[in-house]
């Protein structure tokens, strides 16, 4: 088991590249999924010393819900920015940046949160707190600060809290 | 009847495309501070190159009778890296323009990332020597 762990260091890192592989050749045959496969050891055994630490996902598959409802975020998000961009003058614009105080530790589950705030509605991840405790988000708009967080902490850093921890 | 479904659907992906892309660029000039100036380009374009690589992805799936994928990936590497982007610009901002008063308090530390010097870190840089 130990020497496995050696060998394949990220198992998840290895299906990714493997399938990444597949997309990149356009036609599914056994020749690019063996030299797919090839790659996807080869690449996480070389660069292991960079990424020593292994994260583990307790529930992977909850991945795929969240993938969804960060998905269907972006779209609605789209129409949010487009119609402050739009329609709001900069006077009655309120930005501001707001502290979101972090439960989870993985750094793994912490840089993911920081892109999902970045890419939905109206939230950019401007910096970590020098231990990692808190997020800095500045919101394009954010008549009620507290909101805003209250719906991060809730939305995201539950699921994958529950997905990581 | 299929085929003009999947022109409609094209069309409709290509249009949208077109007009977030130009959205985001419009964001870029009218918003009037540099940290909102990200959000623009960050998520609008973002969703602008999504809907017309989604186009290119039908019309090749529809019409070159053998899918192409490349879409779903280049669209995959975009979700990726397009935060890691908005937060370097967002970092150099706060480096180079706001000192730690401007900024909320980060709770139980001290610092913002950004503004800590590296001597406070604890892991500072080793004495070359």
């Amino acid at each position: 088991m130990k020497i496995l762990n050696r060998l394949v260091p990220h198992p998840y890192l290895t299906l990714m590249l493997t399938v990444t592989w597949l997309m990149l050749v356009n036609r599914f045959s056994l020749n690019s999924l063996v030299f797919g496969l090839f790659l996807g050891l080869l690449i996480p055994f070389v660069t292991q010393p960079f990424w020593p630490n292994r994260p583990k996902l307790s529930k992977p598959l909850n991945l795929i819900g969240y993938v969804a409802v960060v998905l269907w975020d972006i779209v609605v998000a789209n129409f949010i920015v487009a119609r402050i961009v739009l329609f709001m003058p900069n006077s009655r614009r309120q930005p501001a940046f707001v502290t979101v105080p972090l439960d989870i530790r993985t750094p793994e589950a912490i840089a993911m949160l920081g892109g999902t705030i970045t890419m939905t509605p109206g939230t950019v991840t401007c910096d970590i707190s020098s231990e990692g405790h808190a997020l800095l988000v500045h919101c394009l708009h954010a008549p009620d600060p507290e909101s805003e967080v209250a719906t991060i902490k809730s939305r995201y850093e539950a699921r994958l809290k529950e997905i990581f921890e | 009847m299929m085929e003009q479904i999947l022109d409609i659907l094209i069309v409709v992906f290509a249009v949208l495309g077109g007009f977030f892309g130009l959205l985001g660029s419009f964001g870029l000039l009218k918003l009037n501070d540099p940290v909102s100036r990200l959000h623009a380009p960050t998520k609008t374009s973002t969703l602008g190159v999504g809907a017309i690589l989604l186009a290119s992805f039908f019309h090749s799936w529809g019409y070159d009778h053998h899918g192409s994928s490349h879409e779903l990936l280049i669209l995959m590497f975009l979700l990726v890296t397009a935060p890691v982007t908005a937060n370097f610009i967002a970092k150099v901002h706060i480096s180079r323009h706001t000192k730690p008063e401007d900024l909320p308090s980060p709770g139980e530390d001290r610092l913002w990332a950004t503004h800590m010097q590296p001597e406070e870190n604890g892991d500072a840089p080793q004495q070359q020597g």
